[in-house]
């Protein structure tokens, strides 16, 4: 070998030395899948039709709490063009000791429970039955002979009211989990978690200054512009065809089998182009459902939800309130912070109240922290993951109180923070300690940024924040195949939800030393490769990438062999360099290319393919630092956005293109939670504003342009130093933007989102103080 | 009923038979297999299914197929031609405009509507223009850069 040994961990080994130039890794080419998503051709989860499909729909609660007294399907089911109904009484009992597995989570009792309610609805929307007809007026009318009686019961969608002892129960059998002795009394709490580190109350006692305050943020949604959507055939034979839009086919097709107790190997499931998830396409809601009708009829069935449905029944994250304490001393070095976090769990428990208590106070080198959190059920929708689960809410309340502080003790937010900073070595109150993090880097460029030093007009304020988020890595598999004509195909299990046919497709060609446009990039079905776990947890080029890489690695490998058959020498005496096999005893003279090698490979053993799997392992930690200003209109409590930028360690830029395009997109997500974003609900528990009309994100008029800034701090246990980038960016911009308020308004806000009423009643407030 | 409805879809003439209560994004969708053109809301607000229908940025989630004849209507399938990506398409793919792409179709459409009646619009026109298309991935920053790239 004639290449310098690498220091890139596990991948070296299979490199075996082959370290990956950066050709292409690092450029901005068009993605692979760029011509069929611009010319309409690409398919996506609604896009499948199979003749004689029927329309499959879902009969939803009107009450947000009710007991089911008879659910009657007979006269829809009588209505010609009506073929199949199903209920709860057609899933499958799941046992409470089998809901989980190995204890952890999803529960796949309640997941039962939430696609078809039992004995009792827990929120508006909650699905009772489904139906699949002819077409679609006649699902319509079908419904409306479904005959249900119900007996309303009071229900509860405030927080704090939920955790009063006397609130209605969502389930009489919830004694929460985490307190010992277990409670003896049923409550809303379904779980506490505690987070302790070091000692708080010695901590506080070193402080000067204390400050303490309560924060509240809605539910808000995921708001993928695509709605839920499948198509699935159940042949005679039993094995089914699953085409829906989804994170990962794999998780349909486990959660699938495990709720109807159907065999894996029955379920195929084909992953449709994903029009947007942000986490909320990491569960199944139609699937099964239409699994059940095309069973039933013994025809294909299609399934797509409405808006109204994707706001009421799927999603949202948590609403959250959080009570929060920091202390420092007068030099702003923060010697303790302590706090309660309740979050929503909605019907079901689940919120992602744990991730919060571990990322509030990531960024920063606190040696005793104490966080109490809350997972509390309301009568609202189930929560589903949403970008970085659980950590914006909690960051929020954090980066307040960093920002309080330093206007306190008359530091600058970003010195105050770099005062702070977690380093290498820095041991977090979660438990680990941290390695190749580049949060001071972020804080730094911060400072440096001309943003930063710009001057502010009249009435506006500017607010950064800090974020973290831990990345991940998890189980992951990848093929190469190399064509008869020498073209490279790289298959994957997880969906390019956002440009990761790219970043494979980069990372491969860098690894084999072939241009970009020598390589396909497919994403296969649950039948045509080992399984891999979702795309979520901004694991996928980290991950994926080093299951691409490593599939690429041995494919150097073996055409190496390849190229040694053919010249019956031993494989030692070829080296591989951009894309050729070269003889070393003949100084590198006689050579073979990718495609002389491929056209010979009935020769040399036949096809030339490598699948790899793995499970990725050494994630590095994602850190970002945002700066926002706003401009506010104090007479009518409008704020407008209108300088932003983002500035993230992202370990290695693969596309910096889609790297950017994560940042600003998560920032973007970010504002419309700190300003606009929130359920609202009537005295009855219904969702009022179930529409994008009135549930109102962000749109282009209302935002500038996002700046970014790419720091890159490789990760060493990644080939290409990836760190993982979709969910970090959407923590810091809720403290961010909240910061910039207000600064511009002069009394701080507390709680999101910062509406113009909102805004207007605080600005009142204050006024009244001083007068 | 049905009623039978002539019109011009991407310069081809077109005939089609449809409900009273069918729209045209059901018709391109279902009825002529025009899946390029989306569905995100059904109510008009998100854009998803904008198309161009005598010149006028629509929503086809909002137009009646009944309202249809003799309409000329464009979609996303009809931007390119003879295999040539239309200057927006190419201007979405060289500048990162698209991450999940389920929005893409709208918007090259609205922008192509923007263009035709505004050669030249600067961004707050243009961000004014997209403002009735939803973006839930980009953040919209690429997006206006790509069009900003096509202003003649």
């Amino acid at each position: 070998m004639n290449e310098e040994p690498t220091n890139y961990g596990d991948v070296a080994e299979v490199a075996a030395g082959n370290k990956p130039s950066a050709a292409v890794v690092g450029t901005r080419p068009v993605r692979p899948d760029g011509v069929d998503k611009v010319t309409g051709r690409a398919r996506f989860g609604a896009d499948m039709q199979l003749p004689g499909s029927l329309v499959g729909m879902v009969f939803r609660s009107p009450h947000a709490h009710a007991r089911l007294l008879k659910v009657d399907v007979s006269a829809a089911l009588a209505l010609p063009g009506v073929k199949a109904i199903v209920t709860a009484a057609d899933l499958p009992e799941i046992p409470d000791d089998q809901a989980m597995d190995k204890g952890q989570p999803p529960d796949f009792r309640d997941m039962s429970a939430n696609i078809l309610a039992r004995e009792k609805v827990l929120y508006e929307g909650h699905a009772i039955a489904a139906v699949a007809a002819i077409d679609e007026l006649t699902a319509r009318h079908a419904m409306t002979l479904i005959d249900v009686d119900y007996a309303v019961l009071p229900h509860v969608i405030d927080l704090h009211q939920a955790m009063e002892p006397d609130a209605p129960l969502l389930n009489d059998h919830n004694f929460t989990k985490g307190i010992k002795p277990v409670p003896k009394k049923p409550s809303n709490i379904a779980s506490r978690y505690e987070q302790i580190h070091g000692d708080v109350v010695a901590g506080f006692a070193q402080a000067d200054v204390i400050i303490e305050e309560e924060f509240s943020t809605q539910p808000v949604h995921q708001g993928y512009i695509e709605p839920h959507a499948c198509l699935v055939n159940v042949r005679p034979s039993g094995r089914t065809d699953i085409w829906c839009s989804t994170q990962g086919q794999f998780m349909v097709r486990a959660y699938c089998a495990r709720l109807l107790q159907i065999p894996l190997a029955d379920l195929r499931v084909f992953p449709m182009e994903i029009g947007g998830g942000f986490g909320g396409k990491t569960t199944v809601y139609l699937e099964p459902l239409a699994i059940l009708l095309s069973k039933k009829s013994g025809k294909p069935v299609r399934m797509e939800m409405s808006r109204a449905d994707v706001f009421k029944a799927t999603g949202p994250t948590s609403g959250s309130y959080i009570r929060m304490k920091i202390g420092a001393r007068n030099d702003g070095t923060i010697v303790a912070a302590e706090g309660v976090l309740c979050y929503q769990a909605g019907a079901y428990p689940g919120s992602p109240v744990r991730l919060g208590c571990m990322t509030a106070f990531a960024p920063y080198n606190i040696p005793n922290i104490k966080l109490i959190g809350y997972d509390v059920l309301v009568n609202r929708p189930k929560s589903a993951a949403y970008r970085a689960p659980g950590a914006p809410m909690a960051s929020f309340a954090a980066e307040s109180l960093m920002d309080i502080l330093a206007q306190q003790l008359d530091i600058d937010p970003l010195e105050l923070r770099l005062r702070n900073a977690a380093d290498n070595g820095t041991q977090t109150a979660y438990g680990v300690t941290f390695k190749n993090i580049g949060y001071r880097q972020t804080l730094e460029a911060a400072r440096a940024h001309p943003h930063y030093n710009a001057p502010l007009g009249p009435d506006q304020g500017r607010g950064v924040a800090s974020g973290f988020w831990f990345n991940i890595g998890g189980q992951s598999s990848a093929a190469v195949d190399i064509n008869q004509d020498g073209s490279v195909l790289v298959t994957t299990g997880t969906p390019d939800i956002g440009g990761s046919r790219a970043s494979m497709a980069m990372m491969a060609a860098d690894v084999l030393g072939v241009g970009y446009e020598q390589i396909q990039v497919r994403i296969a079905d649950t039948g045509s490769i080992a399984h891999s776990d979702l795309t979520g947890g901004s694991r996928v080029t980290f991950a994926v990438g080093m299951a691409v890489s490593q599939a690429a690695s041995a494919m150097v490998e073996e055409l190496r062999r390849r190229a040694a058959l053919l010249w019956r020498v031993e494989v030692d005496q070829v080296s591989w360099m951009g894309g050729v096999a070269r003889l070393m005893a003949s100084g590198g003279s006689s050579s073979l290319s990718l495609t002389q090698i491929a056209a010979s490979s009935a020769e040399t053993g036949g096809p030339i393919a490598v699948e790899i799997s793995l499970n990725a392992q050494g994630a590095g930690p994602g850190f970002a630092t945002h700066i926002c200003d706003v401009q506010l209109d104090k007479e009518t409590g409008r704020v407008t956005v209108v300088r932003y930028t983002a500035i993230q360690d992202v370990g290695k830029a693969i596309h910096p293109s889609y790297v950017e395009g994560q940042m600003q997109g998560g920032a973007v997500q970010g504002i419309g939670w700190a300003l606009n974003e929130a359920y609202l609900y009537d005295e009855n528990g219904r969702l009022l504003n179930p529409g994008f009309l009135d549930y109102r994100v962000p749109v282009a008029s209302d935002v500038p342009m996002i700046d970014t800034v790419l720091i890159e701090v490789p990760n060493p246990r990644h080939p290409f130093g990836v760190k993982g980038v979709g969910e970090v960016p959407i923590v810091p911009p809720l403290g961010a933007v909240a910061n910039a308020v207000s600064r511009a308004a002069g009394t701080r806000l507390y709680d999101l989102p910062m509406s113009p009423t909102a805004i207007h009643k605080a600005l009142k407030r204050a006024a009244r103080r001083r007068s | 009923m049905t009623i039978s409805i002539h019109a011009s879809v991407n310069g081809e003439p077109c005939q089609f038979q449809c409900g009273t209560t069918d729209t045209l994004l059901k018709v391109l969708r279902e009825n002529l297999q025009l899946t390029g053109t989306k569905q995100g809301c059904g109510t008009g607000d998100c854009g998803a299914c904008s198309v161009i229908m005598n010149g006028e940025l629509v929503c086809a989630c909002l137009v009646l197929a009944v309202e249809c004849g003799q309409a000329d209507i464009r979609t996303v399938e009809g931007l390119s031609s003879a295999g040539q990506l239309h200057s927006l398409q190419q201007a979405f793919l060289d500048n990162a405009a698209l991450q999940c792409g389920i929005c893409t179709p709208g918007l090259l459409m609205a922008s192509k509507a923007l263009l035709d009646k505004h050669p030249q619009p600067d961004e707050t026109q243009i961000r004014y223009w997209i403002a009735g298309n939803l973006c839930r991935c980009t953040g919209y920053d690429k997006i206006v850069r790509a069009i900003m790239g096509c202003v003649s």
